[in-house]
């Protein structure tokens, strides 16, 4: 289940996943200004910042769900993909192939059941044998408690049980790394704690992460390193304890306070 | 009714029956069939970033939409042979009613596919899916559920608008009913009989229809 056999940073070899002014815009707006970001293999990344900020566009960009302006993006030392120039349809994929995306929508198939869902993509984009993605896929769903959920449509289970079987779809894929678009945005509160629980879990795994998120003590638990994104750019970023307890930055104080003081 | 229009309302049941099912049911249905493909192309024509093909679909959809089957059928029937190009009555009708359907179904299959949330095709390609497969496998499945109710109403025209081809001289069931009915001189009869079993024929398809949605339904929350 452990994607990575060190979990501990080497500073030797290549970084897992090297971004280096990454920018994108929509027409005059520019979502996202010029966003370094170097994660090793094992590294849980937290992306905080205001709705709006860029967090989810940094994401989709790095899942090749958008394809950036400039900037450049390297995987462990492997693959390179530049976008100041035009990305070729098979950089893009092989981009893609790096990391799966666990949407804050969930997004499931909902023609398809649970068990589906999941092997969708092993069977159908990696060409593995049925028979052997329905028990990679059913160990999964065991893990995450939806064994007897298998064979249920989307619509029949609770949200929070939608995302888990978000992130199993997430994890049948074997990623290099996992990128959560505020996975418990779209929550009802009391459904939050288990998808939370299940992400520290993978994060204790060594699996590789980046989260947005609006949930401050979970990534201050979960990460190894929090930013702080506002206007398209990384204002302020390090240990969690650091940039959450105490900001350097007006903008990320400013932030906090919003969050932690709504009334 | 007397005993003799009764005895001529069953006698010609044979006839008109035969008509439907020689005629109407199988012109109905390959002309759906070929529609229905070209209705997915023009479609995706249409859906296309690239302007000359999504406006190619677009003055298609235009044209079909925009003149009279009849026309369009005399056209295709009396009026190529003018340019040297002779096509038999029952080509000539599948060719006509297939090429109304793909007008018609091009739209509904259009507006199913931009149904689908834009997450769908997001999900799609995070697992690696391809634009084609994502379209096949993950958005026209769900398009399917979205269509069936708009493009049974066009079948269900197209049954009812084959009667245009007793025209082109196809032996389909209206062809059959005049046939009799000016053998017989009992026209009032022979015509209300087709309605009927033109009536019948859609009943049956309605059903059809529900039992598609009931099982396309299986996924989606009551």
């Amino acid at each position: 289940m452990s994607p990575t056999d060190s979990h501990a940073p080497d500073s030797h070899s290549p970084a897992l996943l090297t971004v280096r002014g990454l920018q994108k815009s929509f027409g005059d707006n520019h979502v996202l200004g010029s966003i370094d970001v170097t994660l090793h293999a094992g590294q849980v990344m937290a992306l905080i910042g205001p709705s709006g900020s860029g967090k989810t566009t940094l994401l989709r960009c790095l899942n090749g769900l958008e394809i950036a302006d400039g900037g450049t993006v390297d995987v462990a030392g492997e693959l390179r993909v530049d976008f100041g120039a035009p990305v070729a349809k098979k950089n893009l994929s092989a981009l893609r192939d790096q990391s799966a995306m666990v949407f804050q929508h969930y997004n499931l198939f909902p023609h398809k059941t649970v068990l589906e869902n999941v092997i969708e993509g092993p069977v159908v984009v990696h060409k593995r044998s049925r028979a052997d993605a329905t028990a990679d896929a059913l160990a999964l769903l065991d893990r995450v408690g939806l064994t007897e959920k298998k064979d249920a449509y989307p619509f029949e289970l609770s949200g929070g049980q939608q995302q888990r079987v978000g992130i199993v779809r997430a994890l049948a894929l074997k990623p290099r790394l996992l990128l959560f678009d505020e996975p418990t945005s779209a929550l009802d509160p009391e459904l939050v704690g288990d998808v939370l629980s299940l992400i520290k879990e993978l994060a204790r795994e060594g699996w590789s992460m980046i989260i947005a998120t609006h949930e401050l003590e979970f990534a201050r638990e979960v990460a190894g390193e929090v930013a702080f994104v506002d206007g398209g750019v990384i204002v302020e970023r390090g240990d969690p304890e650091q940039v959450l307890r105490h900001p350097r930055q007006e903008r990320t104080r400013r932030f906090l306070h919003r969050l932690l003081f709504p009334f | 009714m007397d005993p003799s229009g009764w005895d001529l309302f069953l006698s010609s049941l044979g006839p008109l029956a035969g008509g439907a099912i020689a005629g109407t049911i199988p012109l109905a249905l390959v002309s759906f069939a070929l529609g229905l493909v070209l209705a997915l192309v023009i479609a995706l024509m249409r859906l296309s970033k690239v302007r000359v093909v999504s406006g190619i679909a677009r003055v298609y959809i235009s044209i079909v939409r925009g003149t009279p089957l009849l026309v369009q059928l005399f056209v295709i029937f009396y009026g190529l042979p003018s340019i040297g190009v002779v096509i038999a009555p029952w080509p000539s009708a599948i060719v006509a009613f297939s090429i109304n359907v793909g007008g018609y179904a091009a739209e509904v299959i259009r507006a199913a596919i931009l149904s689908v949330p834009k997450g769908q095709w997001e999900a799609a390609w995070m697992i690696g899916m391809s634009r084609r497969r994502a379209l096949t496998r993950i958005v026209l499945p769900q398009a399917a559920r979205v269509s069936v109710p708009p493009l049974s109403n066009t079948f269900i025209s197209l049954v009812k608008d084959t009667s245009l081809a007793s025209l082109i001289l196809v032996a389909e069931l209206f062809r059959q009913a005049q046939e009799v009915a000016a053998f017989s001189q009992e026209f009032m009869l022979l015509y209300l009989e087709a309605a009927l079993i033109y009536w019948v024929i859609c009943l049956v398809l309605s059903s059809g229809q529900s039992v598609l949605e009931k099982r396309l339904d299986r996924y989606v929350a009551h």
